[in-house]
């Protein structure tokens, strides 16, 4: 099979990994700016950061043979801090330009507060004013279902952005709709205990539709599964999928919501 | 939506999945009922999830009944962490 990895923090991972994701099909890997566990302690921290997504991961990947492509932004967990996340984001556009970069995220919420709203409606507007696609990270388990809510209506009350250029991720049963209903991408993250297993994946996909929905890992510094996606694409073989639809959901989905951005290219 | 080619029977591919996954969640009950703790504001959560079982679309219904159901956005981020059930729920 072949598939696309939207969604893994590759900088938390080894070598091997790598390697069992390629020798699995895997074409193309996006990491997201995000939390790496313990806060910077100042825009020095981030700037080394943007340095490896666009510098030194990208060539770590290609010495396995996989394109790397990254987003950027300072994530919601650490966005409580009015003045480092302006600093953050007043740095992005040097690094926008890089061959590798996607667009901003993964931005959004983490526990639905007035500080991380105003960092994301900055975010927002960095977005629309260099027309970049979007990923948004929606919070975890209880302040979910809120946060999805405030990011989508905070998003759709942007008259410049294009609802098919964002991709609010990590939604499940209780979020999906409101997501789907406004035009925007979801993508299903299948990581242990905190959000989705792959049946349940599936499950949305046959509720919704395969349309706008992708599938990713969101391997990280946790406790994650690297092969995540190549995992779920062999449960909905053993559900009963033919081929092209795994095809479709795992290669062609994520390849065109990405396409939206030059910079990404694969080759099947 | 989505539909396979050839329908595979649910029952056969996942009843001794949620069957394991029933019996853990029995017994994770008689634990917390055996060490005095079902008063904490998780379990009790747990337990109101329990009732939208009976519900039109359970999975859904279950992550409503954990969540914040408010809108109003918090004043400040005072952790980073969630634990899984709205600890402001009344009883
Ligand atoms: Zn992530």
């Amino acid at each position: 099979m072949r598939y696309i990895e939207p969604h893994a923090h590759m900088v938390s991972r080894t070598t091997d990994d790598y390697l069992a994701m390629v020798v699995a099909g895997c074409k193309a890997v996006c990491e997201p700016a995000f939390w790496a566990g313990y806060d910077r302690s100042s825009v020095n921290g981030f700037y080394d950061y943007f340095r490896q997504l666009t510098d030194y991961e990208p060539k770590r990947a290609a010495m396995f043979g996989l394109p790397h492509f990254s987003w950027l932004c300072i994530n919601p967990k650490e966005a409580e801090d009015l003045v480092l996340g302006r600093e953050v984001i007043a740095m992005i556009p040097e690094f926008m330009g890089r061959e590798n970069v996607l667009g901003i995220g993964e931005i959004g919420l983490n526990k639905n507060s007035r500080n991380e709203l105003t960092i994301l409606e900055e975010h927002v507007n960095l977005a629309a004013e260099n027309n970049q696609l979007i990923l948004v990270h929606t919070p975890h388990l209880e302040d979910k279902l809120k946060g999805t809510q405030l990011i989508v209506d905070l998003i759709k009350n942007d008259s410049r952005i294009d609802p098919g250029k964002v991709l609010i991720d990590h939604v499940e049963e209780h979020t999906v709709k409101y997501v789907m209903d406004a035009g925007m991408w979801g993508g299903l993250t299948l990581y242990p205990e905190s959000k989705c297993t792959s049946p349940r994946a599936i499950d949305i996909l046959e509720s919704y539709g395969a349309d706008r929905l992708w599938m990713n890992s969101a391997c990280d510094w946790g406790v994650s599964v690297p092969l995540a996606v190549p995992y779920a694409a062999q449960e909905m073989r053993r559900r009963g999928y033919d081929d092209e639809t795994v095809d479709k959901v795992f290669f062609h989905n994520p390849v065109k919501f990405l396409s939206q951005c030059e910079n990404f290219t694969v080759r099947g | 939506m989505l539909k396979p080619k050839v329908k595979q029977n649910s029952v056969d591919l996942y009843f001794m999945d949620a069957r394991s996954k029933l019996i853990d969640i029995a017994a994770f009950m008689d634990r917390v009922e055996r060490d005095g703790l079902t008063d904490d504001f998780r379990y009790r959560a747990f337990k109101d999830a329990l009732n939208q079982l009976d519900a039109d679309k359970r999975a859904e219904a279950v992550l409503r009944a954990l969540s914040d159901p408010t809108l109003e956005p918090i004043e400040a981020a005072i952790t980073k962490a969630a634990c899984g059930a709205w600890p402001e729920k009344p009883r």
